[in-house]
């Protein structure tokens, strides 16, 4: 009897800490988040809403705001051929470059993933251009690409080959960066690379017994075990390609005659040359727009492709 | 009986074995082949940049280039430096470098501690807001941003790029941290609790010790990131004297404020010194770097 009071107070006086102790959580949880929530209002909430605004406005930044309604994207898509032309040299080279970095950088990962010597000294000669800052890269392909001088052309006329003016002709600047892109494919490769030691060797195993070749391994076991990894890199390098600007800002500043005109590039120039921050708000969001809508459609694309073995085992 | 079983197989298995080897032999020697004729035209530009870098400025313009540098010419890289004022850069850059450090290490710990382990109200929704942010272009956010720094009387100076970092201190760094709180169990926040620590002793003195691995990996992430940035460095800083590696060494290669007498010669020597501390970075802590970009890579 004494036991079961002593309990039953138990309980009772938990139960009612409880609901203090809970009260106490939430405020110190509210503590610890308030710095998250101050910069989540103060540098994302609200300037998204004032960038909307903004680009219902003109604002050459020394007066103030004046509305205009949807005039600046009026202007874009019928007023400004550089809108076009960047978002035509954005296009060209995300389509480009996406796929490409997808099959060289799980080509390379593929080939490191054959249990060779000296693993760790290869991955780092393919990740260290991910790491060295993109300033000192560009200034590096702009000498190795020097039309007269330069290391490619030396070496095209070396086999006898009279190579291209690359960052200084119009048909040749947007490939030279795509190339240069290539380069720095390492980031990518180290993350496939993780996802295929990540396959169990059980499933090769019974593939095997099963009768399967390398081939059908691969389309069978390997494509399937890392496609939400594919998926990932995809995304990440679409959307930061979408985003270009150290690279052509050092290397061309948009031309020759913007032929290397990236978005973000156009952007900058509307707001920080000309600034036309109405402008360049109305194409900062028109880039917002882009990237989210090639996002979702990319994942929904994807739903049917990519394998996660979680949702399947739950 | 098992003589009788046995005794053909040996022939079999070691012509299999025999077969086997030698293809393996050839599959190996391909992969050698292509990994090392690969990581040769990965370095053959590093290589470039480091031999043009120690050439006289007249052997720069010999057709074809040479490799090895006669004579190695030394000074470029004092009067390459002496062409700018570097070490004010670089201490820009090692101040920025440190302020988003602190502010992004403190507060996302912070913020990724209230998700990972206490309870509240609608900590679901929140935290899937805070994923959301991570949709959102830099270059959204940044005219409104500009303006009020600019009503701040911020501009040309490190404050734009380094007070936001202690709000919060972006919402990648946020899940990596959260995600890894998550693994830490639980019972040792009760076993704290039960000798009467209280929250901030918790997070202080067991999630974050507990948490160097991760803590580390962001804070190679930052470096690398702050190290690198262009577009923030060129929209609000001016003035030399205010100046980042990045933005003065692009703005001097644009003959910007300098006179453009700079051979490539010294451009390389330039590119090479700016390379050099991410480089070394990346070296000393590789195994943590390759394993921070994986966990984000995979576990993301």
């Amino acid at each position: 009897m004494a036991t079961a009071n002593a309990t039953a107070n138990g309980v009772i006086s938990k139960r009612t800490g409880s609901v203090s102790l809970r009260q106490h959580e939430e405020r110190v949880a509210f503590l610890f988040l308030l710095p998250w929530l101050i910069g989540f209002l103060a540098f994302t909430a609200f300037p998204i809403v004032a960038s909307l605004f903004l680009s219902l406005t003109e604002y050459p930044i020394l007066h103030s705001p004046e509305f205009v309604g949807l005039r600046n994207y009026a202007q874009m898509v019928a007023g400004d051929p550089l809108f076009w032309q960047s978002l035509k040299v954005t296009t060209i080279y995300t389509v480009a470059i996406v796929p490409l970095q997808l099959v060289t950088a799980y080509a390379l990962a593929i080939l490191l993933n054959q249990t060779v010597h000296g693993l760790s000294v290869f991955r780092t000669v393919f990740f260290l251009p991910a790491v060295t800052p993109a300033v000192a890269t560009a200034l590096m392909w702009m000498w190795v690409f020097h039309p007269e001088i330069g290391l490619a052309n030396s070496a095209l006329a070396g086999i006898g080959i009279e190579g291209p003016k690359w960052l200084a002709s119009t048909e040749w600047a947007l490939p030279t960066f795509i190339i240069i892109s290539l380069w720095g494919i390492g980031g990518g490769m180290v993350i496939y690379l993780a996802g295929l030691q990540s396959v169990p060797t059980s499933l090769y195993e019974a593939a095997e017994l099963d009768g399967a070749g390398a081939w059908s391994r691969f389309i069978h076991v390997t494509l399937p075990m890392t496609s939400p990894v594919i998926l990932f890199v995809t995304v990440t390098s679409m959307i930061g390609s979408f985003q270009v600007f150290t690279a052509a800002f050092v290397m061309t500043d948009g031309g020759p005659v913007n032929a290397t005109l990236f978005f973000v590039l156009h952007l900058y120039n509307h707001g920080w040359r000309f600034l036309q921050m109405g402008y360049a708000s109305a194409l900062a969001w028109v880039l917002f727009v882009i990237i989210l809508a090639l996002t979702l459609l990319l994942l929904r694309l994807s739903g049917r492709l990519v394998y996660y073995e979680a949702e399947e085992r739950s | 009986m098992t003589q009788a079983l046995t005794k053909p197989q040996p022939t079999l298995i070691s012509q299999l074995w025999q077969n086997r080897r030698t293809r393996d032999f050839w599959f190996k020697l391909i992969i050698y082949a292509l990994l090392l004729g690969l990581g040769f035209v990965f370095m053959v530009p590093f290589l470039f940049m480091l031999s043009s870098s120690l050439k006289d400025p007249q052997e720069v313009w010999k057709v074809p280039p040479s490799w090895i540098p006669n004579p190695v010419f030394w000074q470029n890289y004092p009067y390459a430096l002496a062409q700018m004022p570097f070490f004010g850069y670089f201490r820009n850059t090692v101040l920025l470098v440190l302020g988003v450090e602190i502010g992004r290490l403190l507060t996302a710990s912070m913020t990724a501690y209230a998700f990972a382990r206490l309870r509240f109200r609608w900590r679901g929704p929140l935290f899937i807001l805070v994923l959301s942010t991570m949709m959102i272009p830099y270059q959204v956010t940044l005219i409104p941003q500009y303006l009020i720094f600019k009503e701040l009387r911020w501009l040309n100076s490190l404050l734009p790029l380094i007070v936001p970092a202690f709000f919060g201190g972006g919402a990648f760094y946020v899940f990596l941290l959260r995600q890894f709180f998550m693994t830490i169990p639980l019972d040792y926040d009760d076993a704290a609790r039960i000798d009467g620590a209280n929250y901030l002793a918790i997070f202080l003195r067991i999630i974050l010790p507990l948490s160097m691995p991760v803590l580390g990996t962001v804070a190679i992430f930052t470096f690398m990131e702050q190290w690198n940035d262009l577009l923030g460095p060129l929209i609000y800083l001016n003035t030399a004297d205010k100046q980042t590696l990045s933005i003065g060494i692009a703005m001097w290669s644009k003959g910007g404020a300098y006179p453009a007498v700079h051979f490539f010669s010294h451009t390389m020597a330039i590119a090479l010194l700016m390379s050099l501390p991410p480089v070394v970075i990346f070296f000393v802590f590789q195994r943590h770097f390759i394993q921070g970009v994986v966990i984000s890579g995979v576990k993301g």
